[in-house]
């Protein structure tokens, strides 16, 4: 078992050894910490650096690979837009990476790019399930029958030559797939009165993911995938052509009447897998304004680490940004994103993995660290993430153990090890070390410790993770009743109350907003799904399956910021009493900026105050949520809807349905006064929330 | 035949063969010196004609020819019977008009000229006993002797012959007659020419042959005696063949002089056929073969009878020799001289109902006057039993060969187009039988009567014309169809797939770019070629461009399509590997206009040979290229033409795989008949698809191995598509061959998506169908794609009977889309005679038809029964055939001669051609591939085609003088033939060799190879070298016209005499022994009288 230094480990500097503090083995350094003291220590052992990353040197550096699926069913404008983009990330890559161009529509063409003269493609019925042995043969990807050479070296030259025709170095043939995107034509098959053009997608998507199987298995690739629609043929068809039979919505599929949902689930599946088995990520841009199936295809990015975006055309600065974004890139000049990484995780004895929740597969690493109660994807202690970048998160699950057999050591350090081996995007391979530890704290006795140290936003992201992860497999109000239950036991062994009377309930400031997390997730799209499309669902969860704790907390609780003449911006309770006639509001939700205009500044906009001179202050007062729109503009990824509207706008709805509706039609008289606008839902509000939760509680029957 | 009864009065067999050549001789010799042989000749040409009219004419007339001029005073009589049989034919002539106009007057030349022959006939007589040669001499003379067997040559009848069939042969006969006389001037000077010898008498003789012919049957009887005589002179003069043309020539003589010239050219031929032909004759009046020594000498031993039938007349004396004198059996040569001589000058007008038209081997321009020309159908008979029981016992096959979009000579009008408008074509109601001239109107021209089902059908109005007082109506003539045998409708939309006018249809290339493509050069060489043939592709009428569009694939183991859109800057290549399940993967842009995309396409086909230069590709597939082809068709909406260039065996995996299955040790084994079946259904399968798309399939291919053409082919056989092969194709050797084949094929005018019908008189019916076509039920031929070239061969069979009054009647209506994309219908409409007496059937065959059908009936055979038992079949039919005639329509005779009709009396020897065949009987040279390539050949060949395939022309290019211009006479395919000082040219529509005797003059040498001398002259040399001498220009000459007459591009091979390559060379002379166990024509002659003799007794 190959250990890493960490600064937990126990050093005998004269000895030069050290003892692992996971397996309490006592190691040799290698010749060059040969020089190590106690007053030379290596970055390992200095507790500030508590994630260390290597290089390793060895074995062949395989360049960036990125493979671009393009649906060519798409209306003029967009594939316009979408050839004039995907020209322009040609001039962002490196020009050592290779690349490779798919296209499809009733048919799939796997598009030669060394040719001079003739342009040369592979063309594949979109009808046909092909194996990836299939696919290899027919592309004249299989070896030619050379007699079997032993000889390891031989391998690496072999790459180049049998891939060159479809993947090639970007300064090679910079020209030529110009040109021919510029060409690029859209589907020829007429499509008659009424039908949805036929889409290969599945077809398409698993050619890319069989080209890269047989030319770069293990090396970290990005397969691009670009759609217009809906895959209408083939394996992996999610609707038929027939316009008059509509997509699934989450109604049929409740009904069980989404006749093609489970295969179509299942080939993406199967690709999806057979790409991070690979280390082939699979990214997905679907842009059209019907589902295009990203429910099916969901697993393709999930799995492998890819990126999800969805917009309603290539022809908008949602896509055409959010794109762009992809290729960014670092101080150094290298691409914001990594591949093919494995994460280990190690545990002290004390701890077991319970599993991860994230763009991952599992290993299915059995080790004694792994734990039998699987939470997310368990039951192994290395997980395969195919693409990563600076925002990539996985939740990992542990389980305490042991307590009674072995009992945990007073004052003793429980430590985790996260080790990632991935290939960073200058091609060279790294491990990246994060090692931590923490004191141990007595369930019974040190409850207090235990509060004190806790991160409710942490906490309630984990939560939320567990339960949308859930919520892929169960009915949503299973998901609901679990989460109140988790919530409900949390609360009763925290906080202070007087059995059966929930007014006497108390939370500690470090639990106080947790409650409140919770009540906003259950409400959240992840966990339902009125009112969204079934790829929209797929589209958030996507997200919030990936994305670091801050971004996740936005996404279960948006942030509303208010703009008057009061004062500078300030952020507000995201409750219907906040929308007021005199202030401006901006809501980030993640997916989503709106700007709202609140009654009398509408008025005021529509009168044109902010063009008179002396009015400029309300000029700068509408100006300055739309800055900070744009500050949170240029830093996501990917591009939220930016949504600008005012008081009674339709699109005022994204706001609505966000707030705590502390006033609806039901109370609004209760609660009279000025203050809020009502919200016409049932919905219960946050106080009506808290009031369960209070009684719950406390009450001894739970 | 003859011969032995020639025999009898004389003695028969040595002497006839003496005598033919005597006749030669003795026509040139004797009847030069009397005076009268001229005339005599003259007599005898005249009464050939009348043989000639029918092929059996021109057997007849042979005979004729030699019973003239033996006969001379015996056959005075004869002739002048014959004429006035002859007399009588003209009557029935007399219908054509004009025409038979012109001829009477050549008759009456024929009858003086008759008159006079007769006194040489008598030498002619003689020499004709001998000479049997000519069929028709025999005829006559078996006439005379034999009686009857010259069924065709009706004099003979009249002599004796005449009995059985005289009368409606003299009429048969006559029309022809007349046509002689025509000819006699025109042709005459060719055939002078050709033959060279006879200055001055073969112009006589040429117009005589025709009397002549007639009036030897008319003498025959009398000539008999006179036969013997000759005989002996024959013998003598065996050596000469050219003495047979004198007679033939010498019987025009006086009457025509420039007819004589003709003649005189043919009777050269003749002779030769004389000198064997006597004892031919005797065979050929009666068929008597007996004598034929050689043969039976060969036979000999297998025959007891041989001797014994030769013997039976005189024959065992003179023959003691045993030898049946190939001279003195009937000679293809001498049939199609005269036939040529007889009927080549005047238009054949198809007014009268049953007229047999000249020999395909005979230039001859065609009147259509209510029956469609020969060109479009030709019939095993002319004359059909009346009962199906008669046509049982005269087991004669009733066939016709059916070409429907036959290319025509330029001096002929192809059919006119008429539009009947929306209603469309007018059609009888109950045998939905399109309007042609047999139709009856009735009732003032308010109805009509259908001429095949007899329904009465109401004339539509706008249709109604009056009838004028003969019951015809006032505008027969100004509408084609009910004046014309043949001539086109435009179909309405009813006719049309799906109810929709079709688009034009499309060439698609499809080239085979693996390895042994590529290094054979012929990738480049087809790409280079192509860019300027697709400028020429077939277009309709006079339109500026044609309609068709163009697409390209290449392919090995994957098929590469290619999307040449005008748009686009360069090509566009879109590989389709999943050949399992092929499909065309662009719609836009893979069927262009040439013109619009000729720069895209140019481009293509300049960077085709470089794509692939370096492959290393040796896997190909077959069956998916076809499926590509056909799914782009049908992707397109329109019906078209794949042309696939393919070089080997498709082992790669994919449907159509096939692996290597040649096994020579099957041959001869029951299991035989496998190496003609394909391997696999998947191809019928395919096939049955692309008739349904409309989509015709032509295969070139270039192995260097074996690639089971018998299933490759199948698809292009059920098609209507052609196979091209060459063997090994290197570009040097081969380039000219292919490029020309390739040229004519992407040219030639087609018709697509084609339905063909054949409708008859109630009586009989269309029972079965040869040809390069597929059938979905029992009456519709369908092709997908049909050229000038395809024939298919129908046979009928009665179920009822037929009366003579009406005669039978057949229509062939073809519904095509022509190459512009408009459908049409095109109808041919052919009427025959119906007979109660088998002689007439007999007077009325065509030899040369028959042979089509056998050879195609015999070739489909070997695909289910073992090849042993094709060949029996075949002897048996042959055999029941003239033993029929034998026992019904000659006269007794002695069973010891073999007495063959006057139009079958080449039967025996191109029925031997065609069971020494590689198909039926393969040499060890011959694989497995060549044959089944063959015998698909053979499937869709016309008459021409198989005539010439089966035996083949040998045509001496140094016997006649340089400035001799016309094509040489032909000599019969045999090495004896051949003499060592000259060089021959010979074909037979595939092959082309230039044999080089051994001592042949070093002039020669030097003027036509440019080197000193025969030993320097490159063995296997495929071109001959342009030089600057009249003798050069001159076989170069006839070499280019010799390959204008066929459909595919035949290359040249030098075999000079004692070389390795004369083997090849032997092989296709057909009248030899084959190196494979081939009868000699001789040996085969006598077998064939053993049948008979055994199915007499």
């Amino acid at each position: 078992m190959v250990m890493l230094y960490g600064r937990k480990s126990q050093v005998d500097y004269r000895a030069k050894l050290w003892a692992c503090n996971f397996c309490f083995q006592r190691n040799q350094f290698p010749p060059a910490y040969a020089g190590i003291s106690e007053v030379n220590q290596p970055a390992e052992l200095m507790p500030q650096f508590s994630t260390v990353e290597y290089v390793i040197q060895r074995g062949a550096q395989s360049p960036l690979i990125f493979l671009y699926v393009v649906d060519t069913c798409l209306e003029e404008d967009d594939l316009q837009a979408l050839k004039e983009s995907l020209q322009m990330s040609l001039s962002l890559l490196p020009p050592d990476a290779l690349v490779g161009l798919i296209t499809f529509g009733r048919m799939v063409q796997v598009h030669e790019l060394s040719c001079e003269g003739i342009s040369k493609s592979y063309v594949f019925r979109g009808t046909k399930d092909l194996t990836a042995k299939q696919i290899q043969d027919m592309l004249g990807l299989t070896k030619p029958a050379v007699p079997v050479h032993p000889a390891r070296p031989a391998q690496p030259q072999e790459h180049p030559s049998i891939s060159s025709r479809f993947l090639q170095p970007i300064h090679k043939i910079d020209m030529n797939l110009t040109d021919l995107l510029g060409e690029l034509q859209r589907d020829p098959w007429p499509v008659p009165q009424g039908k949805r053009p036929l889409r290969s997608t599945g077809v398409a998507l698993s050619i890319a993911v069989g080209l890269l199987e047989g030319t770069f298995p293990n090396t970290g690739a990005r397969i691009m995938l670009f759609i217009g629609g809906p895959p209408t043929q083939g394996p992996g068809m999610v609707v038929g052509d027939e316009l008059k039979v509509p997509i699934r919505s989450w109604h049929d599929i409740e009904k069980d009447n989404a006749r093609f949902m489970k295969k179509a689930t299942k080939h993406y599946e199967m690709l999806a897998n057979r790409a991070a088995a690979n280390g082939h990520c699979i990214d997905i841009y679907a842009c059209a304004l019907d589902q295009t199936g990203l429910l099916e295809m969901k697993c393709c990015t999930n799995l492998t680490g890819g990126h999800m975006v969805m917009g309603d055309s290539f022809n908008t600065s949602l896509f055409k940004q959010t794109f762009q974004r992809i290729f960014s890139k670092d101080f150094n000049g290298n691409f914001r994103m990594a591949f093919g990484a494995t994460l280990e995780v190690k545990t002290s004895r004390e701890l077991k993995v319970a599993g991860a929740i994230g763009p991952c597969v599992s290993l299915n690493v059995k080790g004694p660290c792994v734990s039998e109660n699987e939470l997310g994807v368990g039951g192994t202690s290395q997980w395969k993430i195919c693409g990563l970048d600076p925002t990539s998160t996985l939740g990992i699950y542990f389980e305490v153990v042991n307590q009674h057999n072995a009992p945990i050591p007073q004052g003793g350090r429980g430590a985790i090890q996260f080790v990632t081996h991935y290939q960073h995007s200058s091609t060279q391979r790294r491990i990246r070390v994060t090692t931590i530890a923490r004191n141990w704290a007595d369930a019974q006795s040190q409850l207090k410790h235990i509060e004190a140290a806790f991160d409710q936003e942490a906490a309630a992201v984990l939560m939320a993770r567990l339960g949308v992860f859930r919520a892929e497999s169960e009915e949503g109000p299973d998901v609901l009743r679990w989460l109140d239950r988790q919530l409900i036991r949390l609360c009763q062994k925290f906080g202070q109350y007087t059995k059966e009377d929930p007014a006497s309930f108390r939370l500690s400031d470090s639990f106080s907003l947790y409650p409140q997390f919770m009540f906003h997730l259950r409400r959240s799209p992840f966990l339902q799904v009125f009112n969204n499309s079934p790829d929209e669902s797929s589209y958030y969860r996507h997200h919030f399956a990936r994305q670091d704790l801050t971004q996740s907390l936005i996404m279960i609780q948006p942030i509303l910021y208010s703009y008057s003449f009061h004062g500078p911006p300030e952020p507000v309770l995201l409750d219907s009493s906040s929308i007021l006639a005199d202030r401006i509001l901006l809501m980030d939700t993640f997916f989503q900026i709106v700007i709202y205009l609140g009654e009398t500044i509408a008025q005021w906009q529509k009168a044109g105050y902010q063009d008179m001179p002396e009015y400029e202050n309300f000029k700068h007062l509408l100006q300055a949520p739309l800055d900070d729109a744009q500050e949170i503009l240029h830093a996501r990824f990917p591009m939220p809807r930016y949504i600008n509207t005012e008081h009674g706008g339709s699109q005022a709805r994204f706001l609505l349905s966000k707030v705590n509706p502390s006033q609806t039609h039901n109370n609004l008289y209760a609660w009279g006064q000025e203050t809020g606008a009502p919200i016409l839902t049932d919905d219960v509000s946050l106080q009506v929330f808290m009031d369960h939760l209070k009684k719950l509680a406390v009450s001894s029957a739970c | 035949m003859n011969v032995n009864q020639s025999a009898p009065p004389v003695p028969p067999f040595g002497q006839p063969q003496p005598v033919y050549l005597g006749h030669h001789q003795s026509s040139y010799g004797g009847q030069p010196g009397s005076t009268t042989a001229p005339t005599s000749y003259g007599a005898y040409n005249g009464p050939v004609p009348g043989y000639q009219q029918t092929p059996p004419p021109g057997v007849s007339r042979a005979p004729p020819s030699s019973g003239a001029p033996p006969a001379s005073t015996a056959q005075g009589p004869c002739g002048q019977t014959a004429y006035g049989q002859f007399g009588q034919g003209d009557v029935q002539n007399g219908p054509s008009s004009t025409v038979q106009m012109q001829r009477l007057p050549g008759y009456q030349p024929f009858g003086s000229a008759i008159l006079a022959p007769v006194v040489s006939q008598p030498a002619v007589l003689q020499p004709y006993g001998p000479p049997p040669t000519s069929a028709q001499v025999t005829a006559q003379l078996a006439g005379m002797q034999i009686s009857g067997t010259v069924a065709p040559a009706s004099p003979p009848s009249g002599l004796g012959y005449g009995p059985p069939t005289s009368l409606a042969s003299a009429s048969g006969s006559f029309p022809n007659s007349g046509l002689y006389g025509s000819y006699p001037q025109g042709q005459a000077p060719p055939l002078g020419q050709a033959q060279g010898h006879p200055g001055t008498q073969p112009p006589q003789r040429s117009v005589p042959l025709q009397a002549s012919s007639f009036t030897p049957p008319a003498s025959g009887g009398p000539r008999m005696p006179s036969m013997t005589g000759p005989l002996l002179p024959g013998q003598s003069f065996g050596g000469p063949p050219v003495s047979q043309p004198n007679h033939v020539s010498s019987p025009a003589p006086q009457a025509l002089p420039p007819g004589t010239q003709m003649t005189g050219p043919p009777g050269p031929p003749l002779p030769p056929m004389h000198s064997s032909q006597q004892p031919g004759y005797q065979l050929q009046q009666n068929g008597s073969f007996g004598p034929t020594r050689g043969p039976q000498s060969n036979y000999g031993s297998p025959y007891p009878g041989a001797a014994a039938f030769g013997s039976q007349p005189g024959p065992p004396q003179p023959l003691p020799a045993k030898r049946l004198d190939p001279d003195a059996i009937p000679s293809p040569i001498q049939v199609i001289e005269d036939d040529r001589n007889n009927r080549g000058s005047e238009p054949f007008v198809t007014g009268v109902r049953g007229q047999v038209p000249p020999l395909v081997t005979t230039n001859f321009l065609v009147k259509d006057q209510g029956n469609a020309s020969p060109r479009y159908i030709r019939c095993t008979s002319y004359n059909i039993p009346c009962t199906s029981d008669m046509a049982k016992q005269a087991q004669v096959p009733l066939a016709a060969v059916i070409k429907p979009l036959a290319r025509l000579p330029p001096e002929e009008a192809s059919p006119y187009v008429v539009d009947h408008g929306e209603s469309g074509p007018l059609r009888c109601n109950r045998c939905k039988a399109y309007m042609c001239p047999f139709m009856q109107f009735v009732e003032g021209g308010r109805r009509f009567q259908c001429c095949f089902c007899s329904c009465i059908n109401d004339v539509p109005p706008q249709y109604f014309q009056h009838l004028d007082h003969t019951g015809k109506r006032v505008d027969a003539y100004d509408r084609p169809e009910l004046s014309l045998g043949s001539y086109e409708f435009l179909a309405t939309v009813d006719y049309c797939k799906n109810n929709k006018f079709p688009s034009p249809p499309a060439f698609i290339f499809m080239i085979d770019v693996s390895y042994n493509a590529i290094r054979s050069g012929l990738v480049r060489l087809l790409c280079e070629e192509l860019k300027s043939l697709l400028d020429f592709l077939p277009r309709e009428g006079r339109a500026e461009e044609s309609a068709i569009r163009v697409g390209f694939v290449t392919y090995n183991k994957v098929l590469h399509f290619y999307n040449v859109k005008s748009s686009l800057a360069q090509p566009q290549m879109m590989v389709v590997s999943d050949v399992g399940d092929m499909f065309v993967p662009l719609l836009d842009g893979f069927l262009v206009n040439v013109n619009e995309s000729q720069a895209v396409i140019t481009s293509l086909l300049d960077q085709i040979p470089e794509m692939f230069a370096d492959t290393r590709e040796t896997e190909t597939v077959f069956a998916p290229v076809i499926q590509a082809g056909m799914e782009a068709l049908k992707a397109a909406e329109c019906a078209g033409k794949l042309f696939l260039f393919h070089t080997s065996l498709p082992i790669a995996e994919a449907p159509g795989k096939l692996k290597n299955r040649d096994d020579r040790k099957l041959i001869n084994t029951d299991k035989e008949k496998t190496l003609f079946q394909p391997q696999t259904g998947a191809y019928q399968t395919l096939a049955k698809e692309c008739v349904a798309q409309g989509c015709c399939v032509d295969l070139f291919l270039f192995p260097n191995q074996y690639v089971d053409v018998a299933t490759l082919s199948v698809v292009p056989q059920l098609t209507g598509g052609s196979v091209y092969k060459y063997a090994c194709f290197q570009v040097e050797n081969d380039q000219e061959r292919f490029l020309s084949d390739l040229r004519r094929d992407v040219q030639k005018v087609v018709g697509f998506d084609a339905v063909m019908r054949v409708r008859t008189s109630t009586g009989i019916r269309a029972v079965d169908f040869f040809g390069a076509f597929y059938m979905n039920n029992t009456t519709d031929v369908e092709l997908a794609g049909l050229d000038g070239d395809k024939t298919v061969t129908v046979e009928f069979k009665h179920d009822d009977r037929l009366n003579e009054e009406n005669g039978a009647l057949l229509q062939c209506a073809l519904l095509y889309t022509s190459c512009a994309g408009q459908r049409r219908l095109r109808i041919h409409n052919l009427a025959l005679n119906c007979c109660t007496q088998l002689a007439d059937l007999y007077r009325n065959c065509e030899t040369d038809t028959l042979i089509n059908y056998m050879a195609k009936f015999a070739y489909r055979g070997v695909l289910s029964s073992p090849v042993k038992t094709v060949r029996d079949t075949l002897i048996t039919q042959c055999a029941q055939i003239l033993a029929c005639y034998r026992k019904n329509c000659a006269s007794p005779s002695s069973a010891g001669q073999l007495i063959l009709p006057e139009c079958m009396k080449l039967l025996p020897v191109y029925l031997n051609c065609v069971l020494k065949s590689d198909v039926l009987q393969p040499g060890a040279e011959v694989t497995t591939d060549d044959r089944a390539y063959v015998r698909q050949l053979v499937t869709s060949m016309d008459v021409a085609e198989t005539n010439v395939f089966f035996y083949p022309r040998l045509l001496p290019l140094t016997k006649s003088p340089i400035e001799n211009t016309t094509e040489p006479p032909a000599v019969r395919a045999s090495e004896e033939r051949l003499s060592n000082g000259d060089i021959y040219l010979l074909e037979n529509g595939l092959n082309l060799f230039l044999w080089v005797g051994a001592s042949v003059q070093q002039g020669v040498v030097q003027s036509l190879f440019g080197v000193s001398s025969f030993s320097q002259i490159t063995s296997g040399l495929s071109v001959l070298p342009v030089l600057d001498n009249l003798l050069s220009k001159k076989v170069q000459g006839l070499i280019d016209s010799l390959r204008a007459q066929r459909s595919r591009y035949m290359k040249l091979i030098v075999v000079k005499q004692e070389d390795k390559l004369e083997t090849l060379f032997k092989h296709f002379l057909v009248e030899d022994k084959s190196l494979s166990g081939g009868a000699s024509y001789v040996d085969f002659l006598c077998h064939m009288h053993k049948e008979i003799r055994q199915l007499l007794s």
